[in-house]
């Protein structure tokens, strides 16, 4: 009854076109963000429930975060501009590493570059994954589908090892494991778990809000032209060029420094490993489960497929079920397999095509037609 | 004339590995061919497939029987467990799935390997199990013309026989058969397939038996190589650049492709990788894949895509 827009005259077509037109999305969205931004984090320094020790925010909420992040990204490639990748794991670890390099000093040939602070080293460690995005982009001009799934595998497997091999990415650490730089930001210390997940709400906020923005205007509609059908978008005069280079290029450039909070913010030290091919299907997975060319449904995604093992893993525990730790993982296997099969019969569209048949529905209630 | 003789044993060593690639790359083609779903699941299956035949087998052994009777009873109860497998994929995944789109569908066999995988660990064992059904010792070839001869693993041309024998016998069942008949009209075109009554869902059915059968073959081969483990799974990926060289939807591709695979990563690896530090055959195949795309997107033997408005 509450969820009406009866009586919200849209006036103009900036009114018409807003991101969300109804005042009730408005509201909704306004208290999201207030929760998110001081509910949880007031939640968190009081220890209140569930926030009593910091397991949530460290091990959930901030994983889910940098995921969401890397999924809006890909969103843009995968369900925007229909180009199939299979690559983010490399584009995380190239945004990981440059950041690394740059945080720690650059030292090539002529080139001498000091350590950088935090923030202008992650965000020149995207852009390092979106200048190799835009090269490793160069085929979808000649091929696409399940063919260029197979050419982004490329990059996911060269870059494991040229990270893992090429000692000059790692400043020569023995164990070929590196460790994160102190997170400064404009003088401010980024320590406890409450204050890294505030710079990771602000990075994925920001970010989402450009990704949002972009797929509504004009490059978003080129890009979409070219995922509905490419030729028929040449010949009404979409360059694909530009189009598709510039979808690998954004896409690259959010996931590459969604890989520089995944190193810098949630693992503090890392290896190649942390972002190998497994890392690019969980995101791929993220991505369709949530909704091909859905900003929220990245979101979704993520949550579900990050937070749905950690909680098959607490079953078998609740319920007192003694099983040995290895067949509780096998099961999380079968189950997670199980539930993405079931959801792609149920909807095949992810759970963005469930949340907007909800809202229509909600509409309607209690009459409906 | 060593040079000469080094060369020829790393083109020899790495022609036949290529074939052990196609051996997976089969099972690829042939689903893709038939319903054209990119069946990420044959990994998996030549797990499962390897699972049901080295647990029996050892079970038999460690009992007294023969080895031979074992190996066949394995053998048969492996294939009855692909039966089973192939006709619960088409009844519960891809029977529902009819008429998405193939990403849609590409994401479900990504499902059915997290299950295959699971399953087929919980019920045969998560350990890795040594395999002897060929062979794995050396000849030295050529030994008057070079010194110290030319060594080729017997392993290898086991599985080289092995897939030139499948390799026909599938295009005999594709040409001469009922049933290869109506796969190919499938693979053409589904609703006029089933207007002049080829029922969708037993074809599929056979694919996928066809899938695993193929799968069970490369897992005898690849078992007896590596053992039977998890890290089998894996193959899948390194198939993937074998598919792409030869094209999604030819036989013979799969073939011509695992070669060039096989001999340009061996190569690469002895005669570039320790410039650029080794361990280059890791990506070496994907690379060169992606070099013949740029040149023919459809890859060398694949069917040139015909696009209309």
């Amino acid at each position: 009854m509450l969820y009406r827009e009866a009586g919200q005259f849209k006036t103009s077509y900036a009114a018409d076109m807003a991101v969300f037109p109804i005042r009730q999305d408005r509201i909704a969205f306004w208290i999201l963000l207030a929760v998110v931004f001081v509910g949880i984090p007031l939640l968190a320094h009081f220890h209140i429930w569930p926030f009593g020790s910091d397991y949530l925010l460290r091990a959930i909420l901030i994983p889910f975060l940098i995921l969401s992040l890397a999924a809006v990204g890909l969103n843009i490639l995968t369900g925007y501009c229909g180009q199939l990748s299979l690559g983010s794991g490399a584009f995380m670890a190239i945004g990981a590493y440059c950041a690394y390099k740059f945080g720690t000093g650059v030292d090539i040939l002529w080139l001498s570059i000091p350590p950088l602070p935090v923030l202008p080293s992650i965000l020149l460690g995207g852009l390092m994954a979106a200048l190799v995005g835009v090269l490793f982009g160069v085929p979808s001009l000649r091929i696409k589908g399940l063919y260029l799934a197979v050419a982004t595998l490329a990059a996911q497997f060269f870059f494991d090892w040229v990270f893992a091999r090429v000692k000059w990415f790692t400043n020569y650490t023995p164990s070929g494991s590196v460790n994160a730089p102190q997170l400064e930001f404009f003088g401010l210390f980024v320590n406890t778990p409450i204050e890294r997940y505030l710079l990771c709400l602000i990075f994925v906020v920001v970010f989402a809000a450009i990704a949002k923005n972009l797929v509504r205007g004009n490059l978003g509609r080129q890009w979409m032209a070219i995922r509905d059908m490419d030729i028929a978008a040449e010949l009404i005069g979409i360059r694909p060029l530009y189009a598709k280079l510039m979808a690998f290029a954004i896409s690259s450039f959010m996931v590459g420094v969604a890989g520089a909070l995944w190193a810098f913010v949630y693992l503090g030290s890392w290896e190649p490993l942390a972002f190998n091919i497994d890392r690019s299907f969980q995101i791929l997975f993220m991505v369709i489960i949530g909704g091909l060319g859905s900003i929220l449904g990245s979101f979704l995604g993520a949550a579900f497929i990050l937070v749905l093992p950690i909680l098959l893993d607490q079953v078998p525990h609740a319920l007192g079920i003694p099983i040995s730790v290895e067949t509780v993982s096998l099961l999380v296997f079968i189950v997670t397999g199980a539930l993405i099969c079931y959801l792609l019969i149920v909807e095949p569209h992810g759970f963005a095509r469930l949340w907007s048949t909800a809202k229509e529905k909600l509409r309607l209630w209690p009459y409906p037609y | 004339m060593i040079l000469f003789g080094q060369i020829l044993e790393v083109l020899i060593g790495g022609l036949l590995s290529g074939v052990l690639y196609s051996l997976v790359a089969l099972g690829f083609v042939l689903i893709f061919k038939a319903s054209g779903v990119f069946n990420f699941a044959q990994g998996a299956m030549v797990l499962l497939a390897g699972l049901a035949l080295v647990r029996p087998l050892d079970y038999l052994v460690a009992q007294g029987v023969p080895f031979w009777v074992a190996v066949v009873l394995g053998l048969v109860f492996a294939a009855a467990v692909m039966t089973v497998t192939a006709w619960l994929i088409e009844r519960f995944v891809l029977g529902p799935l009819v008429n998405q789109d193939g990403l849609i569908l590409f994401m479900s066999t990504i499902g059915v390997t997290f299950i295959l995988e699971g399953a087929a660990q919980m019920i045969f064992g998560a350990d890795a199990y040594p395999l002897r059904l060929f062979p794995t010792d050396a000849w030295f070839l050529f030994e008057d013309q070079f010194p110290g001869g030319v060594l080729v693993n017997k392993l290898d041309v086991w599985g080289g026989m092995i897939a030139g024998v499948l390799v026909a016998g599938l295009a005999v069942f594709f040409q001469r058969t009922k049933t290869g008949r109506a796969l190919r009209a499938v693979a053409d075109d589904h609703s006029a397939a089933q207007s002049v009554g080829i029922p969708i869902s037993w074809i599929w059915f056979i694919v996928w038996l066809v899938a695993g059968l193929v799968a069970l073959v490369a897992a005898t081969v690849w078992g007896t190589k590596l053992g039977v483990q998890f890290s089998i799974t894996f193959l899948a990926l390194k198939a993937l650049p074998v598919l792409i060289i030869g094209g999604f939807t030819s036989v013979p591709g799969a073939i011509v492709g695992g070669l060039i695979i096989g001999a340009g990563e061996k190569l690469a690896e002895v005669y570039l990788g320790p410039y650029m530090g080794g361990g280059i055959e890791y990506w070496f195949g994907f690379v060169l894949a992606l070099l013949v795309l740029m040149v023919r997107p459809q890859g060398l033997f694949g069917e040139r895509i015909i696009e209309r408005i």
